[in-house]
């Protein structure tokens, strides 16, 4: 990586381009935050929502903020830091399609959430037709997507210069993989884009009357899955290539890391179905096919798997540990850049699991739309790649603020990694638990009519209220880091990790970067999976639904 | 491209354990049938109180089917039709459903049966009823206000 290394520093105009986009993610950490917490209050069974708030609004608020707006915003900026850190600082033109894409994001946000708050669209982050929002709602949505796309266009073209500046090179591992996240998004949205162009916003202006559920569930799907990979990818980036020079070791190897993310990019998006495996309209033969597509991306998985722990046990055996385990000792555990997504990969064990249960042709009915899905990506989403996130701005904020993050900080960030870790296994062990047993998930408070069932689940909703609380008070904290970072740390230089490939002698084959031939496949893959059910769905569409406002 | 002794015996041993995995939910899917409900009847959701066999809902006995009764269900925000229904006990039951408004889900508590109901379709599964007691039947996809005052009752009884 002797190029990638020629320049340390993220240039300080980069750098305000990636904290507009930080401030942005973690504002949307305090609101959807604090909705989370009232969640779990509520649904404890204790507590009521004052000035007649709705629930199902707070959980709009909490799933859009979260799920869309806090990763959509962390992920390009610290995606345009890691292009900008490996393959040097943007031109301007590349920077100021940065700056467009932040400010359509920005304006989509505001659009979206003026329209929640006004409680035009309580139809939570998922809006399933026919629940009908206003106009501006999915139009504040669109932005928000296409936004995003001009930042992904800022990672291309960053990325395409470097490869004509270097023929025949290998590009920088980060922005390797930052260019594959951002294809795979791009691939991706085009699916959600494409039902709220043609067939929400019409039917919300008036323009058309109907519209087909099914194919609006499935256009949503078919972004919905590979939605959880773009979240994924970037916590990978950190744990593949920066970690290993945090905690002082190499990078196991570069092409496999390589091949893992292309795996990631071919699997990741033709397998939509597992998410409406009970619903019908579908053939089951074709649910059974992209279920299987989806188990194909276990093979990357246990290749991260392998490398990072190949990792962690070259480097404590390089530091002289002995035993089986001897090398755990030698991990640099007072490092909260290298402890907090340290606790994220830990619980990816019990988050991919969970996934394998989820995803299963059958097993899927036992816990579909029950709380166990929510405990499930409170594992993935808001531990792992939270965790690791959170881990990436203890030293990119003070990087970019030209400040360093202090021993004080680091501790307190140790503490709010084992808050997060302690608060998440309450609540999310109490929603697997619940879930197993029946509870619904996106429920307000209820005792359906007295039924003995769901009184069985009220002391797993208090324990999810205790967990949830811990949660919020991990994120104050998180907060007050990131404040503290970003605006009050002492001034000084904070390193920007970068690995180092073990074998600095093995080149990465060019063939990882013949994009025509990986998104070929991508496409092909897609049209097998896709085709022919979506021809049965439009042939076989019953009249299609009117809107309905029922909140 | 070099990989690890390791991790090939890594990978083998994983990708194995995959094609175990997945050969079972096959041969579970396709040959004993096991299958989640995918139903792929249409019908008018507008329509749906007038349309056989949704304009009486509740149990039925059919003769000359693989099941032994019909269990006919109509959901409308925020209820369930009937709000209430007695199963014998080990009774082989086809549970057909469908929505006359938004998508509404369709848990019954404790067991597998668990289907999503959307305008314009109908759902069905198939399933034994083999053990007594009552069962809290609840809408687990979100369909407004009263998504969580949406349920019904099944009671099996001797
Ligand atoms: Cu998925
Ligand atoms: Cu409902």
């Amino acid at each position: 990586m002797g190029i990638a290394t020629e320049k340390l520093n993220v240039d300080r105009r980069d750098g305000r381009l990636v904290m507009a986009h930080f401030y942005v993610a973690f504002i949307a950490l305090a609101v959807g935050g604090l909705a989370g917490l009232l969640q779990v209050l509520v649904r404890s069974g204790k507590f009521e929502l004052p000035l007649g708030i709705g629930y199902y609004q707070v959980l709009t608020v909490h799933g859009v903020v979260l799920g869309l707006v806090l990763t959509t915003f962390f992920i390009m900026g610290f995606q345009i830091a890691a292009v900008s850190r490996t393959s040097g600082t943007l031109t301007n033109k590349q920077r100021v399609i940065g700056w467009i894409g932040f400010w359509l994001m920005t304006a989509g946000t505001i659009m979206a959430a003026v329209m929640i708050l006004l409680n035009e669209a309580t139809v939570l982050y998922t809006f399933y037709a026919p629940l009908q929002a206003h106009a501006i709602y999915y139009l504040g949505l669109t932005f928000v997507v296409v936004g995003s796309w001009f930042d992904g266009a800022a990672i291309i073209l960053a990325y395409s210069k470097w490869r004509k500046a270097h023929p025949g090179t290998p590009s920088p591992l980060l922005t390797f993989m930052a260019v594959v996240n951002t294809l795979m998004w791009i691939v991706a949205t085009i699916g959600v884009a494409t039902t709220v162009l043609f067939q929400l916003l019409p039917w919300s202006l008036g323009l058309v009357d109907r519209v087909d559920v099914l194919l609006s569930r499935t256009l949503f799907w078919y972004f919905g899955h590979p939605l959880v990979y773009f979240w994924l990818l970037p916590a990978y980036m950190c744990w593949y290539a920066i970690i290993p020079k945090i905690i002082g070791g190499k990078i196991f190897s570069d092409s496999l890391a390589r091949l893992s993310f292309i795996l990631f990019l071919l699997f990741s998006i033709p397998v939509g179905f597992h998410h409406q495996l009970t619903e019908p309209g579908i053939d089951p033969a074709w649910k059974f096919l992209q279920v299987v597509l989806t188990f194909l991306v276990i093979i990357p998985s246990l290749m991260t798997a392998f490398s990072l722990f190949a990792t962690f046990e070259s480097f404590g055996r390089s530091r002289g540990a002995r035993g089986l385990f001897g090398w755990v000792r030698e991990l640099p555990w007072g490092d909260a850049r290298f402890s907090v997504p340290f606790i994220g990969m830990l619980s990816f064990i019990p988050a991919g699991a969970g996934g394998i249960i989820n995803a299963s042709h059958q097993m899927n009915q036992v816990v579909h739309n029950t709380i166990w899905v929510t405990g499930h990506f409170h594992l993935t989403l808001a531990t792992a790649v939270i965790l690791t996130f959170f881990g990436i701005s203890y030293w990119l904020v003070p990087h970019l603020t030209g400040r360093k993050l202090t021993k004080a900080m680091n501790k307190l960030a140790i503490i709010q990694g084992v808050l997060w870790a302690i608060g998440m296994t309450f609540m999310s062990g109490a929603m697997h638990a619940a879930g197993l047993l029946g509870a619904p998930r996106r429920s307000s408070f209820s005792e359906y009519g007295g039924a003995p069932q769901a009184a069985e689940w009220i002391p797993y909703q208090i324990a999810q209220a205790v967990g949830g609380s811990i949660l919020f008070l991990a994120i104050i904290l998180m907060l007050y880091i990131f404040i503290n970072l970003a605006f009050f740390a002492p001034k000084g230089e904070q390193d920007f990790p970068v690995g180092e490939v073990a074998d600095e002698a093995e080149k990465a084959p060019m063939v990882f970067e013949n994009w025509k031939l990986w998104l070929g496949i991508t496409v092909v893959l897609i049209l097998f999976a896709y085709t022919i059910p979506l021809i049965d769905m439009i042939e076989n569409a019953p009249i299609g639904s009117k809107g309905y406002k029922l909140w | 491209m070099h990989m690890h002794k390791f991790e090939k015996i890594w990978l083998i041993f994983g990708v194995g354990a995959l094609l175990v995995f997945l050969s079972v939910l096959g041969v579970s899917a396709f040959y004993l049938g096991n299958q989640p409900p995918s139903c792929l009847a249409t019908i008018d959701q507008e329509k749906v109180d007038t349309l056989p066999p949704f304009n009486e809902p509740g149990l039925k006995k059919v003769e000359g089917k693989d099941w032994d009764y019909e269990l006919i269900f109509v959901a409308a925000a925020f209820a369930y039709t009937p709000g209430e229904v007695e199963v014998p006990l080990g009774a082989k039951v086809k549970v057909i459903a469908t929505t006359k408004d938004v998508i509404h889900g369709f848990q019954v508590a404790g067991t597998n049966i668990n289907m999503m109901l959307e305008p314009g379709y109908i759902s069905e599964y198939v399933t034994t009823f083999d053990k007594a007691g009552e069962y809290l039947i609840l809408c687990n996809e979100y369909c407004g206000m009263g998504h969580h005052m949406m349920t019904s009752k099944i009671e099996v009884v001797e």
